[in-house]
């Protein structure tokens, strides 16, 4: 998979390249600011791009601005935005749209090479990576009412997720069979007055939907 | 001054100490520019409201001139009057001039009190020149025919009275400099500068000026220092950790305390990744730059362990000063909430009342905490305890912008803090 990296840190943007390299991933472009990220995406169309959150010139939100764009100009390009911090707001600017191909983590997580190579993997793929601490912010914001009615467990599958897990995945977090994870989505779905719906992504636009105080879908 | 000994008095008031010609230099230079405003009524008197004008604008180039001279000769600076700006602009600026306090204590100077100085200049003046004239007396006086009343020949007894008197003269007149000059330094403050009030009113004016460039300061170089850690240690130790992460997933065949050490080095690395992270956002996080204060106490709020209700509901944006220092008021309550309350609920409510920024978090744990409490304390703002700031770092926060700080904490709790910053800042 074709990968474009932004990220103005060179001993950060090396690294990145390494690490996804490593894992099989082919990066055409290294930039190190939000013009550059956009002109490499326009003339490579990688399958994701990783971007970081504070670039030059402002050194505040460019990358969250760049990956706007490119959500909108290039909608089959995933984008992986790296942040220093976690913060609702840029999370909900990414997720506002369309929950497929984007992934918003704290940049810590490249740490843990595998999770972050999953977090990758699945957002290149269309699906969503969410970090952990970006959906207890958003739940924290939407505590009202039906979420109260969840319990302690059913709470923690649905930050689970909206971190864009798969059930197997929240199994294995858990501990607990595939099958008593299906049955929590159930219960969640059932008491948050959401439909069932099949794909993952789908899924988590539920869920974000809600998160954002939105109706249910 | 009651502190020198009355022989240090005498030593100074000698007629030939410094002192003594530095007052009588002061003195006889005030009396031209004390008499000055005499001189346009020597005009017949139906033209004195001409003279009257002449007085009122001369009444500014005069004062400079009077502060210049206890400015140069004696190093007492009398404070500039209120600028002319305040009163704006023309004749009407012009009449309300006339109509202050500080107009009329200035012609008081000039027109009474400043004369009746330089009498006191002339009366100096004149000392001296009588003592020289007379204790000199001796030296010429044996040239004076005999037929002359001071005859040393024919009249010895009226020529010692006279250099007696001379010589007494030439003592008092260094104690007459003296105290004339007192007299004008007293009259010139008082009546040339500005009036205590206005003084205090400037002052003010100036120390909160001052103030807000500081507290702007402590801001600027807070971010500074968040800036250059994110760019700086943070950048290098995200890729230490990834190396690390890199190395503990693809190393195979290496003996297993090898492994145990890249481990350990990886866990460390994330663990000081975290904790910098923490600090960093403490300093200043820079969604509060771009999004404001909802955004940013949003993300502080995740951070509780507990569940935390917010509302912010701030139309127009206070300055970036205000709205860190309300960052920081939220912050560091919830550290403390957490710290010590033993709550089970947290409510933060921010709101732009007027003028003011209202902030209040409120939690249901177990009250308690006092300001100055140094002890145990629980709520919102339980003292620091173990080496945080606590409530006192918070006051002192809030009231570096002027703002106002409130804690109510009954035993048993809730403990609610307020803080009312205004936002003009």
């Amino acid at each position: 998979m074709r990968i474009v990296i932004a990220e103005d840190s060179v001993l950060l943007r090396a690294g990145l390249t390494k690490l996804v390299e490593t894992a099989g991933f082919e990066v055409v472009a290294a930039v190190g600011e939000a013009e550059g990220l956009l002109a490499a995406v326009e003339r490579h169309r990688p399958d994701a791009a990783i971007v970081d959150v504070r670039m030059p010139p402002g050194f505040t939100d460019e990358g969250i601005r760049a990956a706007l764009v490119i959500r909108r100009q290039w909608p089959e390009v995933a984008v992986l935005v790296l942040s220093q911090y976690v913060e609702e707001r840029y999370a909900a600017d990414l997720l506002a749209t369309n929950t497929s191909g984007v992934g918003y983590l704290l940049k810590d997580r490249v740490a843990d090479v595998s999770v972050f190579l999953d977090g990758l993997r699945r957002v290149a793929t269309g699906g969503t990576a969410l970090d952990p601490e970006v959906v207890s912010q958003l739940l924290l914001r939407r505590n009202s009412h039906p979420l109260e009615r969840l319990t302690p467990r059913e709470r923690e599958v649905l930050e689970l997720m909206a971190e864009g897990r798969s059930n197997a995945g929240i199994a294995e977090k858990l501990v607990v069979s595939d099958s008593a994870v299906a049955k929590h989505i159930n219960n969640i779905f059932a008491k948050l007055d959401l439909p069932h719906a099949e794909a993952d992504h789908r899924r988590v636009l539920a869920v974000l939907r809600f998160l954002r105080g939105g109706d249910p879908a | 001054m009651a502190s020198i000994s009355a022989l240090e008095r005498v030593r100074t008031h000698a007629p030939w100490s410094a002192a003594t010609w530095r007052d009588t230099a002061f003195v006889v230079s005030g009396v031209p520019l004390q008499l000055a405003v005499w001189v346009p009524f020597w005009a017949p008197y139906r033209f004195w409201w001409i003279s009257a004008i002449v007085v009122l604008l001369l009444a500014h180039p005069l004062t400079r001139a009077h502060r210049e001279r206890f400015w140069a000769m004696l190093g007492v600076e009398i404070p500039l009057l209120p600028r002319k700006a305040q009163y704006g602009p023309g004749w009407q600026g012009a009449l309300r001039q006339l109509r202050s306090w500080t107009a009329w204590r200035v012609l008081l100077y000039h027109v009474l009190v400043g004369p009746l100085i330089a009498a006191g200049g002339l009366l100096t003046l004149w000392v001296w020149a009588a003592g020289v004239a007379m204790a000199a007396l001796p030296t010429f006086a044996w040239a004076l025919p005999d037929s002359s009343g001071l005859s040393p020949n024919s009249h010895a007894a009226t020529v010692a009275v006279t250099w007696v008197g001379g010589v007494s003269l030439l003592l008092a007149a260094p104690w007459l400099a003296a105290g004339v000059t007192r007299l004008d330094t007293r009259a010139g403050v008082a009546l040339l500068g500005p009036s205590r009030a206005e003084e205090l009113a400037r002052k003010v004016e100036d120390l909160a000026e001052k103030r807000a460039s500081v507290v702007d300061a402590a801001d600027l170089e807070r971010r500074r220092i968040e800036r250059d850690l994110h760019d700086g240690a943070q950048q290098r130790l995200v890729s230490l950790a990834m190396n690390l992460g890199l190395a503990r997933e693809t190393l195979t065949g290496i003996p297993d305390e090898a492994m145990q050490v890249i481990v350990e080095a990886h866990e460390e690395a994330k663990e000081a990744l975290t904790e910098l992270r923490n600090l960093i956002r403490g300093l200043h996080p820079a969604v509060l730059e771009d999004r404001g204060l909802d955004a940013a106490l949003s993300g502080v709020a995740a951070r509780v362990p507990l569940p935390v209700r917010l509302r912010v509901d701030v139309a127009e944006r206070a300055s970036s000063t205000v709205e860190a220092v309300a960052y920081f008021v939220v912050s560091e309550a919830l550290t403390n909430v957490v710290k010590h309350a033993k709550a089970t609920k947290v409510e933060i409510t921010v709101d732009r009342i007027g003028d003011l920024l209202r902030v209040a978090v409120t939690d249901d744990g177990i009250g308690g905490a006092a300001p100055s409490s140094a002890a145990a304390g629980g709520g919102a703002g339980g003292a620091g305890g173990a080496g945080g700031t606590g409530l006192a770092g918070l006051a002192r926060r809030v009231q570096s912008v002027d703002g106002t700080f409130r804690i109510t904490s009954p035993a048993g709790g809730p403990t609610t803090i307020t803080v009312e910053l205004p936002c003009a800042l």
